[in-house]
Protein backbone atom coordinates (compact mmCIF):
# COMPACT_ATOMS: atom_id res chain seq x y z
CA UNK A 1 0.00 0.00 0.00
CA UNK A 2 2.86 2.53 0.50
CA UNK A 3 3.22 3.07 -2.91
CA UNK A 4 -0.12 4.79 -2.91
CA UNK A 5 0.68 6.39 0.37
CA UNK A 6 4.14 7.71 -1.03
CA UNK A 7 2.33 9.51 -3.81
CA UNK A 8 0.18 11.89 -1.43
CA UNK A 9 1.55 14.89 -3.07
CA UNK A 10 -0.87 15.71 -5.72
CA UNK A 11 0.65 18.78 -6.73
CA UNK A 12 2.91 17.73 -9.27
CA UNK A 13 -0.18 16.14 -10.46
CA UNK A 14 -2.29 18.97 -10.60
CA UNK A 15 0.50 20.99 -12.93
CA UNK A 16 0.10 18.28 -15.70
CA UNK A 17 -2.64 18.68 -18.40
CA UNK A 18 -5.77 18.16 -17.18
CA UNK A 19 -7.12 15.64 -19.23
CA UNK A 20 -4.47 13.73 -19.45
CA UNK A 21 -6.50 10.13 -18.54
CA UNK A 22 -3.16 8.74 -16.48
CA UNK A 23 -3.06 11.90 -14.70
CA UNK A 24 -6.27 12.23 -13.40
CA UNK A 25 -6.40 8.32 -12.84
CA UNK A 26 -3.32 9.15 -10.71
CA UNK A 27 -4.89 12.02 -8.82
CA UNK A 28 -8.80 10.28 -8.64
CA UNK A 29 -6.54 7.33 -6.97
CA UNK A 30 -4.49 9.69 -4.38
CA UNK A 31 -7.68 11.00 -3.39
CA UNK A 32 -9.53 8.43 -2.86
CA UNK A 33 -6.42 6.60 -0.59
CA UNK A 34 -5.89 9.93 1.50
CA UNK A 35 -10.03 10.42 2.58
CA UNK A 36 -10.95 6.90 2.57
CA UNK A 37 -8.03 4.06 2.90
CA UNK A 38 -8.64 3.55 6.54
CA UNK A 39 -12.37 3.04 5.67
CA UNK A 40 -11.88 0.90 3.14
CA UNK A 41 -9.40 -1.74 4.69
CA UNK A 42 -11.66 -1.69 8.07
CA UNK A 43 -15.14 -2.48 5.75
CA UNK A 44 -13.21 -5.42 3.87
CA UNK A 45 -11.38 -6.61 6.71
CA UNK A 46 -14.52 -6.88 9.33
CA UNK A 47 -16.27 -8.41 6.20
CA UNK A 48 -13.41 -11.57 5.63
CA UNK A 49 -12.22 -11.20 9.51
CA UNK A 50 -8.69 -10.83 7.84
CA UNK A 51 -6.69 -7.69 7.43
CA UNK A 52 -3.94 -9.04 5.52
CA UNK A 53 -6.18 -10.42 3.21
CA UNK A 54 -7.65 -6.83 2.51
CA UNK A 55 -4.61 -4.97 2.64
CA UNK A 56 -3.32 -7.06 -0.13
CA UNK A 57 -6.79 -7.05 -1.84
CA UNK A 58 -6.95 -3.12 -1.47
CA UNK A 59 -3.44 -3.06 -2.96
CA UNK A 60 -4.13 -4.51 -5.98
CA UNK A 61 -7.45 -3.08 -6.60
CA UNK A 62 -5.83 0.63 -6.36
CA UNK A 63 -3.30 -1.58 -9.47
CA UNK A 64 -6.21 -2.13 -11.18
CA UNK A 65 -7.72 1.19 -11.42
CA UNK A 66 -4.32 2.57 -12.40
CA UNK A 67 -4.63 0.59 -15.55
CA UNK A 68 -8.44 0.57 -16.01
CA UNK A 69 -9.23 4.16 -15.21
CA UNK A 70 -7.16 6.07 -17.85
CA UNK A 71 -8.92 3.76 -20.60
CA UNK A 72 -12.71 3.63 -19.26
CA UNK A 73 -12.59 6.81 -17.25
CA UNK A 74 -12.94 7.00 -13.50
CA UNK A 75 -16.02 5.95 -12.39
CA UNK A 76 -18.53 8.35 -10.55
CA UNK A 77 -17.94 6.45 -7.13
CA UNK A 78 -14.20 5.65 -7.12
CA UNK A 79 -14.49 3.97 -3.21
CA UNK A 80 -17.71 1.48 -4.77
CA UNK A 81 -15.37 0.23 -7.96
CA UNK A 82 -12.29 -0.44 -5.86
CA UNK A 83 -14.31 -2.36 -3.37
CA UNK A 84 -16.35 -4.29 -5.84
CA UNK A 85 -12.68 -5.43 -7.27
CA UNK A 86 -11.12 -6.22 -4.09
CA UNK A 87 -14.17 -8.21 -2.91
CA UNK A 88 -13.94 -9.96 -5.79
CA UNK A 89 -9.72 -10.74 -5.57
CA UNK A 90 -10.55 -11.75 -1.99
CA UNK A 91 -13.28 -14.14 -2.93
CA UNK A 92 -11.11 -15.79 -5.88
CA UNK A 93 -8.05 -15.78 -3.87
CA UNK A 94 -10.14 -17.88 -0.88
CA UNK A 95 -11.29 -20.16 -3.79
CA UNK A 96 -7.90 -20.93 -5.23
CA UNK A 97 -6.54 -21.85 -1.92
CA UNK A 98 -9.41 -23.79 -0.92
CA UNK A 99 -9.83 -26.08 -4.23
CA UNK A 100 -9.90 -29.17 -2.85
CA UNK A 101 -12.87 -28.27 -0.80
CA UNK A 102 -16.21 -28.16 -1.34
CA UNK A 103 -17.61 -24.92 -1.90
CA UNK A 104 -17.49 -23.70 2.05
CA UNK A 105 -19.99 -22.18 3.78
CA UNK A 106 -17.95 -19.30 4.44
CA UNK A 107 -17.49 -18.62 0.51
CA UNK A 108 -20.90 -18.52 0.00
CA UNK A 109 -22.10 -16.24 2.76
CA UNK A 110 -19.40 -14.01 1.72
CA UNK A 111 -20.47 -14.26 -1.87
CA UNK A 112 -23.82 -12.79 -0.70
CA UNK A 113 -22.35 -10.13 1.02
CA UNK A 114 -20.79 -9.16 -1.90
CA UNK A 115 -24.37 -9.01 -3.81
CA UNK A 116 -25.96 -6.97 -1.01
CA UNK A 117 -23.37 -4.63 -0.27
CA UNK A 118 -22.94 -3.88 -3.98
CA UNK A 119 -26.57 -2.29 -4.05
CA UNK A 120 -24.89 0.53 -0.98
CA UNK A 121 -23.93 3.93 -1.18
CA UNK A 122 -22.11 4.40 1.29
CA UNK A 123 -19.31 2.52 3.04
CA UNK A 124 -20.02 2.06 6.48
CA UNK A 125 -17.46 3.06 8.65
CA UNK A 126 -15.75 0.51 10.61
CA UNK A 127 -12.96 1.99 11.78
CA UNK A 128 -13.30 1.70 14.87
CA UNK A 129 -14.64 -1.57 14.96
CA UNK A 130 -11.03 -2.64 13.02
CA UNK A 131 -8.98 -0.42 15.70
CA UNK A 132 -10.90 -2.51 18.75
CA UNK A 133 -9.49 -5.79 16.57
CA UNK A 134 -5.94 -4.27 16.74
CA UNK A 135 -6.25 -4.04 20.49
CA UNK A 136 -7.47 -6.56 21.08
CA UNK A 137 -6.36 -7.93 24.90
CA UNK A 138 -5.05 -11.13 22.75
CA UNK A 139 -3.25 -8.97 20.59
CA UNK A 140 0.76 -7.91 22.55
CA UNK A 141 0.49 -4.78 23.79
CA UNK A 142 3.78 -3.38 21.95
CA UNK A 143 2.09 -3.70 18.50
CA UNK A 144 -1.40 -2.38 18.92
CA UNK A 145 -0.47 1.26 18.83
CA UNK A 146 1.65 0.21 14.94
CA UNK A 147 -0.87 -2.29 13.91
CA UNK A 148 -3.58 0.84 14.34
CA UNK A 149 -1.17 3.30 12.33
CA UNK A 150 -0.78 0.68 9.60
CA UNK A 151 -4.34 -0.81 9.22
CA UNK A 152 -6.34 2.34 9.77
CA UNK A 153 -3.97 4.69 8.30
CA UNK A 154 -2.10 3.56 5.90
CA UNK A 155 1.79 3.85 7.12
CA UNK A 156 3.81 1.64 5.77
CA UNK A 157 6.57 -0.65 8.42
CA UNK A 158 9.23 1.35 7.55
CA UNK A 159 7.77 4.55 8.90
CA UNK A 160 6.17 2.88 11.01
CA UNK A 161 9.92 1.32 12.63
CA UNK A 162 11.66 4.45 12.12
CA UNK A 163 9.14 6.31 14.38
CA UNK A 164 9.11 3.50 17.27
CA UNK A 165 12.96 2.68 16.34
CA UNK A 166 12.64 -0.93 15.28
CA UNK A 167 13.74 -1.63 11.85
CA UNK A 168 11.51 -1.92 8.95
CA UNK A 169 12.10 -5.51 8.53
CA UNK A 170 11.60 -6.45 12.11
CA UNK A 171 8.29 -4.22 12.50
CA UNK A 172 7.35 -5.48 9.30
CA UNK A 173 7.32 -9.29 10.52
CA UNK A 174 5.66 -8.58 14.10
CA UNK A 175 2.91 -6.48 12.11
CA UNK A 176 2.42 -9.96 10.07
CA UNK A 177 2.49 -11.90 13.23
CA UNK A 178 -0.08 -9.77 14.84
CA UNK A 179 -2.29 -9.73 11.65
CA UNK A 180 -2.08 -13.71 11.53
CA UNK A 181 -3.35 -13.91 15.42
CA UNK A 182 -6.20 -11.66 14.02
CA UNK A 183 -7.43 -14.16 11.41
CA UNK A 184 -6.03 -17.16 13.25
CA UNK A 185 -7.78 -16.64 16.92
CA UNK A 186 -10.65 -15.51 15.51
CA UNK A 187 -10.64 -11.97 17.24
CA UNK A 188 -13.70 -10.19 16.32
CA UNK A 189 -14.20 -7.14 14.72
CA UNK A 190 -16.88 -4.95 16.69
CA UNK A 191 -17.19 -2.55 19.51
CA UNK A 192 -17.43 -4.43 22.26
CA UNK A 193 -21.02 -4.13 24.43
CA UNK A 194 -22.02 -1.73 27.22
CA UNK A 195 -20.49 -3.47 29.89
CA UNK A 196 -17.15 -4.04 28.43
CA UNK A 197 -16.68 -0.80 26.72
CA UNK A 198 -14.85 0.86 28.93
CA UNK A 199 -12.35 -1.66 29.98
CA UNK A 200 -11.81 -2.89 25.83
CA UNK A 201 -11.59 1.21 25.15
CA UNK A 202 -8.45 1.79 27.58
CA UNK A 203 -6.07 -0.95 25.19
CA UNK A 204 -7.43 1.66 22.24
CA UNK A 205 -6.39 4.70 23.97
CA UNK A 206 -3.23 3.51 25.39
CA UNK A 207 -2.42 2.43 21.45
CA UNK A 208 -3.52 5.77 20.66
CA UNK A 209 -1.18 7.45 23.58
CA UNK A 210 1.60 5.61 22.79
CA UNK A 211 1.95 6.66 19.05
CA UNK A 212 1.22 10.17 20.58
CA UNK A 213 4.10 9.93 22.81
CA UNK A 214 6.14 8.38 20.20
CA UNK A 215 5.64 11.78 17.80
CA UNK A 216 6.16 14.33 21.10
CA UNK A 217 9.50 13.05 21.66
CA UNK A 218 10.50 14.79 18.72
CA UNK A 219 10.21 18.37 20.42
CA UNK A 220 11.18 20.60 16.97
CA UNK A 221 9.05 18.45 15.06
CA UNK A 222 11.80 17.83 12.62
CA UNK A 223 11.72 14.44 11.93
CA UNK A 224 8.57 13.82 9.58
CA UNK A 225 7.76 10.74 10.57
CA UNK A 226 7.53 11.63 14.16
CA UNK A 227 5.81 14.74 13.46
CA UNK A 228 2.95 13.10 11.51
CA UNK A 229 2.65 10.46 14.04
CA UNK A 230 1.38 13.17 17.15
CA UNK A 231 -0.83 14.51 14.48
CA UNK A 232 -2.15 11.40 13.25
CA UNK A 233 -2.60 10.53 16.84
CA UNK A 234 -4.75 13.35 17.51
CA UNK A 235 -6.57 12.65 14.14
CA UNK A 236 -7.63 9.59 15.61
CA UNK A 237 -8.55 10.86 19.32
CA UNK A 238 -10.68 13.29 17.53
CA UNK A 239 -11.93 10.33 15.67
CA UNK A 240 -12.65 8.15 18.90
CA UNK A 241 -14.59 10.98 20.44
CA UNK A 242 -16.83 11.82 17.30
CA UNK A 243 -17.85 8.19 17.45
CA UNK A 244 -18.02 7.38 21.17
CA UNK A 245 -19.02 11.25 22.43
CA UNK A 246 -20.23 10.20 26.12
CA UNK A 247 -16.73 8.18 27.09
CA UNK A 248 -15.39 10.89 29.72
CA UNK A 249 -11.67 8.92 28.86
CA UNK A 250 -11.64 9.32 25.18
CA UNK A 251 -12.48 12.92 25.75
CA UNK A 252 -9.85 12.88 28.50
CA UNK A 253 -7.02 11.89 26.17
CA UNK A 254 -8.24 14.30 23.56
CA UNK A 255 -7.75 17.00 26.06
CA UNK A 256 -4.74 15.78 27.29
CA UNK A 257 -2.67 15.65 23.78
CA UNK A 258 -4.04 18.93 22.79
CA UNK A 259 -2.12 20.59 25.97
CA UNK A 260 0.65 18.90 25.55
CA UNK A 261 0.48 19.74 21.50
CA UNK A 262 -0.40 23.61 22.25
CA UNK A 263 3.30 23.74 24.01
CA UNK A 264 5.20 22.80 20.51
CA UNK A 265 6.19 26.03 19.64
CA UNK A 266 7.76 26.70 23.24
CA UNK A 267 9.49 23.60 23.70
CA UNK A 268 12.75 24.64 22.34
CA UNK A 269 13.80 28.53 21.82
CA UNK A 270 15.14 30.27 18.46
CA UNK A 271 18.28 28.31 18.81
CA UNK A 272 17.20 25.12 19.30
CA UNK A 273 17.50 24.70 23.07
CA UNK A 274 15.34 22.93 25.08
CA UNK A 275 12.83 25.07 27.32
CA UNK A 276 11.91 23.25 30.80
CA UNK A 277 8.00 24.16 31.47
CA UNK A 278 8.70 26.58 33.58
CA UNK A 279 10.36 28.99 31.68
CA UNK A 280 8.51 28.52 28.60
CA UNK A 281 7.45 31.82 27.10
CA UNK A 282 3.29 31.00 27.24
CA UNK A 283 2.37 33.49 24.78
CA UNK A 284 3.98 30.69 21.67
CA UNK A 285 1.82 28.10 23.12
CA UNK A 286 -1.57 27.46 20.88
CA UNK A 287 -3.99 29.36 22.38
CA UNK A 288 -6.54 27.31 20.03
CA UNK A 289 -5.40 24.04 20.96
CA UNK A 290 -5.65 25.18 24.59
CA UNK A 291 -9.22 26.43 24.69
CA UNK A 292 -10.40 23.06 22.72
CA UNK A 293 -8.55 20.79 25.08
CA UNK A 294 -10.62 22.93 28.09
CA UNK A 295 -14.05 22.10 26.18
CA UNK A 296 -12.74 18.31 26.00
CA UNK A 297 -11.86 18.07 29.57
CA UNK A 298 -15.25 20.04 30.59
CA UNK A 299 -17.50 17.71 28.84
CA UNK A 300 -15.23 14.77 30.00
CA UNK A 301 -15.91 15.81 33.73
CA UNK A 302 -20.12 16.59 33.31
CA UNK A 303 -19.80 12.26 32.62
CA UNK A 304 -18.62 12.32 35.77
CA UNK A 305 -16.61 8.71 35.72
CA UNK A 306 -12.98 9.92 36.84
CA UNK A 307 -9.61 8.02 34.80
CA UNK A 308 -5.83 8.00 34.03
CA UNK A 309 -6.41 10.24 30.72
CA UNK A 310 -8.91 13.30 32.70
CA UNK A 311 -6.71 13.14 35.79
CA UNK A 312 -3.77 13.61 33.48
CA UNK A 313 -5.35 15.96 31.16
CA UNK A 314 -6.46 17.87 34.34
CA UNK A 315 -2.88 18.33 35.43
CA UNK A 316 -2.23 20.07 32.28
CA UNK A 317 -4.76 22.26 32.41
CA UNK A 318 -3.66 23.11 36.40
CA UNK A 319 0.09 23.93 34.24
CA UNK A 320 -1.10 26.04 31.90
CA UNK A 321 -3.02 28.16 34.69
CA UNK A 322 -0.02 28.66 36.75
CA UNK A 323 2.33 29.29 33.65
CA UNK A 324 0.11 31.75 32.48
CA UNK A 325 -0.82 33.47 35.51
CA UNK A 326 1.94 33.25 37.71
CA UNK A 327 -0.46 31.66 40.61
CA UNK A 328 1.19 28.90 42.48
CA UNK A 329 -1.16 25.72 42.37
CA UNK A 330 0.74 23.05 43.54
CA UNK A 331 -1.57 21.76 46.35
CA UNK A 332 -4.01 21.31 43.42
CA UNK A 333 -1.34 19.37 41.39
CA UNK A 334 0.04 17.18 44.12
CA UNK A 335 -3.61 16.47 44.68
CA UNK A 336 -3.82 15.34 41.18
CA UNK A 337 -0.64 13.41 41.40
CA UNK A 338 -2.32 11.57 44.46
CA UNK A 339 -5.37 9.87 42.89
CA UNK A 340 -3.82 9.62 39.57
CA UNK A 341 -1.14 7.08 42.12
CA UNK A 342 -4.06 5.87 43.39
CA UNK A 343 -5.06 4.49 40.26
CA UNK A 344 -1.91 3.19 38.72
CA UNK A 345 0.95 3.13 41.26
CA UNK A 346 3.43 4.62 38.34
CA UNK A 347 6.76 4.99 38.97
CA UNK A 348 6.49 7.95 36.37
CA UNK A 349 3.45 9.51 38.19
CA UNK A 350 5.54 9.05 41.65
CA UNK A 351 8.63 10.65 39.56
CA UNK A 352 6.26 14.25 38.74
CA UNK A 353 4.27 14.16 42.11
CA UNK A 354 7.68 14.26 44.17
CA UNK A 355 8.95 17.29 42.12
CA UNK A 356 5.75 19.21 42.68
CA UNK A 357 5.90 18.30 46.10
CA UNK A 358 9.07 20.10 45.86
CA UNK A 359 7.69 23.16 45.19
CA UNK A 360 5.52 22.60 48.19
CA UNK A 361 7.28 21.88 50.84
CA UNK A 362 11.09 21.46 49.59
CA UNK A 363 13.64 19.70 47.90
CA UNK A 364 14.21 17.20 51.13
CA UNK A 365 10.78 15.98 51.21
CA UNK A 366 10.49 15.82 47.85
CA UNK A 367 13.86 13.56 47.84
CA UNK A 368 12.51 11.39 50.78
CA UNK A 369 9.39 10.29 48.57
CA UNK A 370 11.42 9.94 45.65
CA UNK A 371 13.60 7.03 47.90
CA UNK A 372 10.26 5.23 47.78
CA UNK A 373 10.07 4.86 43.96
CA UNK A 374 14.09 4.17 43.78
CA UNK A 375 13.22 0.66 44.51
CA UNK A 376 11.98 0.27 40.78
CA UNK A 377 14.73 -1.75 39.08
CA UNK A 378 13.35 -0.13 35.64
CA UNK A 379 14.00 3.46 37.21
CA UNK A 380 18.07 2.57 36.75
CA UNK A 381 17.63 3.02 33.14
CA UNK A 382 14.42 5.78 32.84
CA UNK A 383 16.00 9.28 32.66
CA UNK A 384 13.63 11.57 34.00
CA UNK A 385 14.02 10.01 37.45
CA UNK A 386 17.81 10.78 37.39
CA UNK A 387 17.06 14.61 35.92
CA UNK A 388 14.29 14.93 39.15
CA UNK A 389 16.89 13.00 41.07
CA UNK A 390 19.80 15.70 40.16
CA UNK A 391 17.52 18.57 39.76
CA UNK A 392 16.37 17.76 43.49
CA UNK A 393 19.97 17.35 45.09
CA UNK A 394 21.16 20.49 43.46
CA UNK A 395 18.46 22.21 45.32
CA UNK A 396 19.64 21.05 48.14
CA UNK A 397 23.31 21.72 47.76
CA UNK A 398 24.67 18.19 47.62
CA UNK A 399 26.78 19.29 44.57
CA UNK A 400 28.53 15.81 44.57
CA UNK A 401 25.45 13.82 44.43
CA UNK A 402 23.67 15.81 41.76
CA UNK A 403 26.64 16.05 39.50
CA UNK A 404 26.64 12.11 39.14
CA UNK A 405 22.83 12.28 38.95
CA UNK A 406 22.66 14.30 35.98
CA UNK A 407 25.62 12.39 34.27
CA UNK A 408 23.65 9.30 34.91
CA UNK A 409 20.49 11.56 33.26
CA UNK A 410 22.89 12.66 30.44
CA UNK A 411 23.55 9.41 29.43
CA UNK A 412 20.28 7.78 29.15
CA UNK A 413 18.86 11.38 27.03
CA UNK A 414 18.77 10.76 23.27
CA UNK A 415 17.48 14.36 22.32
CA UNK A 416 20.27 16.43 21.68
CA UNK A 417 19.26 19.38 22.83
CA UNK A 418 17.75 17.96 26.29
CA UNK A 419 21.45 16.27 26.60
CA UNK A 420 22.74 20.50 26.04
CA UNK A 421 20.55 21.64 28.70
CA UNK A 422 21.34 18.97 31.34
CA UNK A 423 25.19 19.07 30.84
CA UNK A 424 24.31 23.12 31.05
CA UNK A 425 22.37 22.49 34.61
CA UNK A 426 25.24 20.42 35.62
CA UNK A 427 27.68 23.03 35.05
CA UNK A 428 26.21 25.46 36.84
CA UNK A 429 27.06 23.16 40.70
CA UNK A 430 29.84 24.87 42.27
CA UNK A 431 32.26 23.02 44.52
CA UNK B 1 -15.05 -21.12 15.00
CA UNK B 2 -13.35 -24.10 17.53
CA UNK B 3 -11.52 -23.64 20.25
CA UNK B 4 -10.11 -25.98 22.28
CA UNK B 5 -9.61 -24.62 26.30
CA UNK B 6 -7.08 -26.34 27.45
CA UNK B 7 -5.96 -26.66 31.63
CA UNK B 8 -2.89 -26.30 32.60
CA UNK B 9 -3.11 -27.48 36.28
CA UNK B 10 -0.54 -28.08 38.88
CA UNK B 11 -1.18 -32.15 39.48
CA UNK B 12 0.55 -31.97 43.29
CA UNK B 13 -2.22 -29.73 44.41
CA UNK B 14 -4.74 -32.13 44.05
CA UNK B 15 -3.86 -35.17 46.66
CA UNK B 16 -3.15 -32.36 49.19
CA UNK B 17 -6.29 -31.22 49.30
CA UNK B 18 -9.54 -32.81 51.88
CA UNK B 19 -12.33 -34.49 51.04
CA UNK B 20 -14.68 -31.97 50.84
CA UNK B 21 -12.09 -29.51 49.24
CA UNK B 22 -12.02 -32.05 46.19
CA UNK B 23 -16.19 -32.63 46.16
CA UNK B 24 -16.21 -28.61 46.15
CA UNK B 25 -14.24 -28.49 42.63
CA UNK B 26 -15.86 -31.20 41.05
CA UNK B 27 -18.94 -29.83 41.57
CA UNK B 28 -17.50 -26.56 39.90
CA UNK B 29 -16.51 -28.62 37.08
CA UNK B 30 -19.67 -30.87 36.77
CA UNK B 31 -21.51 -26.92 36.79
CA UNK B 32 -18.76 -25.94 34.18
CA UNK B 33 -19.76 -28.32 31.62
CA UNK B 34 -23.08 -28.90 32.09
CA UNK B 35 -23.09 -24.63 31.57
CA UNK B 36 -21.54 -25.15 28.69
CA UNK B 37 -23.48 -28.40 26.98
CA UNK B 38 -26.56 -26.00 27.77
CA UNK B 39 -25.46 -23.59 25.61
CA UNK B 40 -24.97 -26.26 22.90
CA UNK B 41 -21.57 -24.78 22.45
CA UNK B 42 -19.08 -27.76 24.67
CA UNK B 43 -18.58 -30.19 21.83
CA UNK B 44 -15.94 -32.60 23.38
CA UNK B 45 -14.04 -32.79 26.65
CA UNK B 46 -11.52 -34.52 28.29
CA UNK B 47 -9.39 -35.55 31.37
CA UNK B 48 -5.64 -36.77 31.19
CA UNK B 49 -4.11 -39.52 33.51
CA UNK B 50 -1.08 -37.57 35.27
CA UNK B 51 1.87 -36.95 33.42
CA UNK B 52 3.68 -39.57 36.07
CA UNK B 53 1.55 -41.54 33.78
CA UNK B 54 3.03 -40.73 30.01
CA UNK B 55 5.63 -41.77 27.90
CA UNK B 56 7.38 -39.72 24.98
CA UNK B 57 8.30 -41.19 21.50
CA UNK B 58 10.34 -39.83 19.10
CA UNK B 59 11.83 -41.39 15.79
CA UNK B 60 15.42 -40.41 14.74
CA UNK B 61 17.62 -42.19 11.98
CA UNK B 62 14.86 -44.60 12.18
CA UNK B 63 15.33 -45.29 15.59
CA UNK B 64 11.75 -44.83 18.13
CA UNK B 65 13.50 -43.51 20.86
CA UNK B 66 11.02 -44.20 23.85
CA UNK B 67 11.09 -42.53 27.38
CA UNK B 68 9.37 -42.63 30.16
CA UNK B 69 7.55 -39.52 31.52
CA UNK B 70 6.36 -36.28 29.93
CA UNK B 71 7.40 -34.11 26.94
CA UNK B 72 8.53 -31.25 29.63
CA UNK B 73 8.83 -30.53 33.01
CA UNK B 74 6.79 -27.28 33.49
CA UNK B 75 5.00 -25.97 36.80
CA UNK B 76 1.50 -26.92 35.84
CA UNK B 77 0.41 -29.91 33.63
CA UNK B 78 -1.91 -30.25 30.61
CA UNK B 79 -4.88 -32.05 32.70
CA UNK B 80 -7.89 -31.73 30.26
CA UNK B 81 -9.51 -29.99 27.72
CA UNK B 82 -12.38 -28.84 25.86
CA UNK B 83 -13.67 -28.09 22.73
CA UNK B 84 -16.23 -25.39 22.40
CA UNK B 85 -17.73 -24.35 18.76
CA UNK B 86 -18.52 -20.20 19.21
CA UNK B 87 -18.02 -17.52 17.44
CA UNK B 88 -14.81 -15.58 17.68
CA UNK B 89 -12.25 -15.05 20.38
CA UNK B 90 -14.22 -13.29 22.73
CA UNK B 91 -16.57 -15.61 23.11
CA UNK B 92 -13.97 -18.81 24.08
CA UNK B 93 -12.11 -16.11 26.45
CA UNK B 94 -15.73 -16.12 28.35
CA UNK B 95 -16.00 -19.11 28.36
CA UNK B 96 -12.15 -19.61 29.82
CA UNK B 97 -12.90 -17.17 32.15
CA UNK B 98 -15.55 -19.17 33.77
CA UNK B 99 -13.42 -22.02 34.06
CA UNK B 100 -12.63 -23.99 37.61
CA UNK B 101 -9.22 -24.10 36.23
CA UNK B 102 -8.81 -20.37 35.55
CA UNK B 103 -8.69 -19.96 39.52
CA UNK B 104 -6.07 -22.50 40.65
CA UNK B 105 -4.13 -22.30 37.52
CA UNK B 106 -4.19 -21.71 33.37
CA UNK B 107 -6.45 -21.82 30.66
CA UNK B 108 -5.03 -21.43 27.38
CA UNK B 109 -7.21 -20.93 24.65
CA UNK B 110 -6.12 -22.20 20.86
CA UNK B 111 -8.22 -21.99 17.62
CA UNK B 112 -8.55 -25.67 15.96
CA UNK B 113 -7.63 -25.55 12.21
CA UNK B 114 -10.94 -27.36 10.39
CA UNK B 115 -10.59 -28.87 7.13
CA UNK B 116 -11.05 -25.16 5.47
CA UNK B 117 -8.32 -24.01 8.05
CA UNK B 118 -6.41 -27.06 7.64
CA UNK B 119 -6.32 -26.47 3.03
CA UNK B 120 -5.78 -22.86 3.40
CA UNK B 121 -2.78 -23.36 6.41
CA UNK B 122 -1.03 -25.81 4.09
CA UNK B 123 -1.37 -23.47 1.06
CA UNK B 124 0.07 -20.87 3.04
CA UNK B 125 3.13 -22.85 4.10
CA UNK B 126 3.41 -24.12 0.25
CA UNK B 127 3.33 -20.80 -1.17
CA UNK B 128 6.13 -19.79 1.64
CA UNK B 129 8.62 -22.74 0.59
Amino acid sequence: MSAVKEQRHDEWVEALQPHDPRAQAQVTADEVARRSYGKLVAYLSAWARDVAAAEDALSEAFASALADWPVNGCPANPEAWLLTVARRKMIDTLRGRQRHEIATEELKIMAEGLEAAAGEKEIPDRRLALMFACAHPAIDPGIRAPLILQTVLGFDAAMIGSAFLVSPTTMGQRLVRAKSKIRQAGIPFRVPEREELAARLDTVLDAIYAAFAEGWIDAAGSDVARRDLAEEALFLGRFVTELLPREPEALGLLALMLYAESRRPARRNTQGEYVPLAEQDTSLWDSQMIFEAEGFLRRASEIASLGRYQLEAALQSAHVFRCRTGNANWQEVVQLYDVLLGLSASPVIAINRALAIAELDGPEVALEELKKVAEDSRLSEYQPYWAARAELLARTGANSEARDAYEMAIGLERDDAVRRFLRQRQSALSG
Amino acid sequence: MKYMLMDYVSEGGWPQLTRSEQEHWLGAYKAYMQAMSNAGVLKSSGGLHPTSSATTVRVRNDKAQVLDGPYADTKEQLGGFHIIDVPDLDAALSWAARSPTALHGVVEVRPLMDGTMLTRDMSQYMNAK
